[in-house]
């Protein structure tokens, strides 16, 4: 067995015993990327002496590939744009220092949809990222590097987004487990704003145990995120030890079975998976969120609004791209932000600016956060009754590069995803078979509610111990 | 739902090309349309749901702390003069 083939756990194991030290892991990586980054495009930049050194100084660290929103010191940060070519940056997110202080090393930049808004990579502007299971398809997104990567061997483990399903559905996609965790648990300081109320950061990994350590690692309090409480984190390792189905209540929501986009193979999986739980004990029921086929349009009104606030930060006056055409400060900024984003970018900032702007504010960005609130009160009755929810991750599997062209189609991808972001619970997608006769990976998603991870890691667990004697 | 483009476009301080307006003009209609759907939901007395999980104000302690230097803050900017970024004119008859 190579080493870039080892999950977190048994990379510790070797590191723990001296088996190995992290700069041989790396080595390991780097032959792994030199091999492969042709085809597959996981990483935008790998940057080999800085990761070389960082394993010098810390023997036992595990390298993690790092989602290119997520600032690194020293490292660039383009989130997939043009308007941040060049860019370094001046300081560490959280999470990396979070990363750093519990044994793991940043360690290469993976591709991604710009800024995070797309469900299938091809929205970077800077390179093609290739699904490892077929290179004619997409890996998903827009953690869609990320996937690629753990899907590929070409990491350890890596960090993703999730806003409305950005680590879930291209870690369905590439055979990964994939990890959104609830609203707030991670802290959101020092990574690229997408939708501020909706991202989140977590752990994409080859097994749910090792991304019970890496969401351990990361997560937390932090004093530069309001949003992030001070309640301690849960052991997730220790909540995962003998994890069984027996007796654990799993809701089917009605709403998620009898949509009509649901791929007929996709459909084969998720109910052989629902079997294997029933089969394993546990106590299956069918649940209604009545509300779930609102949850799309709350979606790109609430994201799109967040985005172009956000987005607005990209002026060409501090730091990232400055028009050589601009004459005047207004068109350094029209000029600068037209050369910079993409057409996704471009299209979601002026649905933003339509949904807020005056005389739209109510109908559209007041409405729908109020649709939210009945959203979010579907998960609250569920979990009153369920421990926690399965249900399909994407409603396909991978589909080819460039077959989705209209944005609401692809938008639709998202939608199994969107409702449970909406609501700031937990979610993860975990791989539960193939596609026939393509073996294409498909995932199926677990949903537990908000800081109820402990929980949702240890029916993950559970599960993904079932599949795997299925096979 | 005829939506100006140009003008929202404005508003964001975003230059299009005509190419961009006329593509974007049908894709935007296509979402707007799409997400009317919410105008059917009964939402009276209703709370909007402002973020991701129920908040109260977070407080600190007002400390003085560390942040980054004038150097690191300086560092990727388009362009600077010394120690600030240089801006095309914004003030009539003032020195650019």
């Amino acid at each position: 067995m190579e080493l870039f083939e080892l999950g977190i756990k048994a990379a510790q194991e070797g590191l723990n015993k001296g088996e190995f030290a992290a700069k041989d892991l790396v080595q390991s990586i780097i032959e792994r990327y030199r091999a492969k980054n042709g085809e597959i495009g996981a990483y935008l930049t790998f940057d080999e002496e800085q990761a070389l050194a960082l394993a010098e100084a810390n023997p036992k660290a595990v390298p993690i590939a790092i989602k290119d929103l997520i600032n690194v010191q020293g490292q660039p940060c383009t989130c997939a744009s043009k308007i941040l070519k060049g860019y370094v940056s001046p300081y560490d997110a959280t999470v990396v220092k979070n990363l750093k202080a519990n044994g793991f090393i940043p360690c290469g930049r993976v591709n991604m949809d710009e800024f995070a808004m797309g469900s299938s990579t091809e929205n970077s502007a800077l390179g093609v990222t290739r699904n490892p299971y077929d290179l004619s398809r997409v890996p998903g997104g827009s953690s869609g590097g990320s996937a690629a990567a753990v899907g590929a061997d070409m990491c350890i483990a890596a960090l993703g987004t999730d806003t409305g399903g950005s680590i879930r559905q291209p870690a369905s996609f590439c055979n990964c487990v994939g990890v959104k965790p609830s609203y707030g648990r991670v802290s959101r300081y020092g990574v690229t704003a997408f939708a501020s109320s909706l991202d989140q950061v977590g752990p994409m990994s080859k097994s749910v145990e090792d991304a019970a350590i890496l969401l351990k690692a990361i997560a937390g309090y932090d004093q530069m995120d309001g949003t992030t409480p001070r309640e301690p984190v849960p052991d997730y390792v220790r909540a995962i030890e003998g994890a069984s189905l027996k007796g654990v209540k799993i809701g089917l929501p009605k709403e998620y079975f009898g949509v009509d986009g649901l791929d007929g193979e996709v459909k084969r999986v998720t109910e052989r998976a629902i079997k294997l739980a029933a089969d394993a004990g546990a106590e299956l029921v069918e649940v209604s969120l009545p509300h779930t086929q609102y949850a799309m349009a709350v979606y790109y009104i609430i994201a799109p609004a967040e985005a172009s606030a956000n987005l607005a930060r990209f002026d060409g006056v501090r730091y990232g791209h400055r028009s050589e055409a601009a004459t005047d400060v207004y068109s350094l900024y029209t000029k600068s932000r037209a050369e910079g984003f993409g057409p996704e970018v471009k299209r979601r900032i002026i649905m933003g600016t339509y949904v807020l702007s005056s005389g739209y504010y109510d109908a559209y960005y007041a409405r729908a956060q109020k649709v939210r609130t009945l959203i979010k009160r579907d998960f609250d009755a569920v979990f009153a009754k369920v421990d926690a929810l399965m249900a399909p991750c994407a409603p396909t599997p991978a589909f080819r590069i460039g077959e989705l062209q209209d944005p609401l189609t692809m938008y639709l991808n998202d939608l199994f995803t969107i409702p449970s972001a909406l609501a700031g619970v937990c979610a993860a997608s975990i791989p539960a078979g193939f596609t026939e006769p393509d073996h294409l990976p498909v995932g199926v998603q677990f949903v537990c509610n908000a800081f109820d991870e402990a929980r949702l890691f240890r029916v993950c667990k559970a599960f993904e111990d079932i599949a795997k004697q299925g096979e | 739902m005829k939506i100006d483009v140009g003008y929202v476009a404005e508003l964001a301080r975003l230059e299009l090309t005509a190419e961009e307006k006329a593509l974007f003009q049908g894709q935007l209609e296509s979402i707007v349309g799409y997400v009317e759907k919410i105008s059917e939901v009964d939402v009276t007395g209703v709370e909007p749901m402002m973020h991701g999980r129920p908040l109260a104000n977070a407080f600190r302690e007002d400390e003085v702390r560390s942040s980054l230097d004038k150097e690191q803050a300086l560092a990727n900017a388009p362009k600077r003069v010394g120690d600030e970024f240089l801006l095309p004119k914004i003030v009539e008859g003032a020195e650019s």
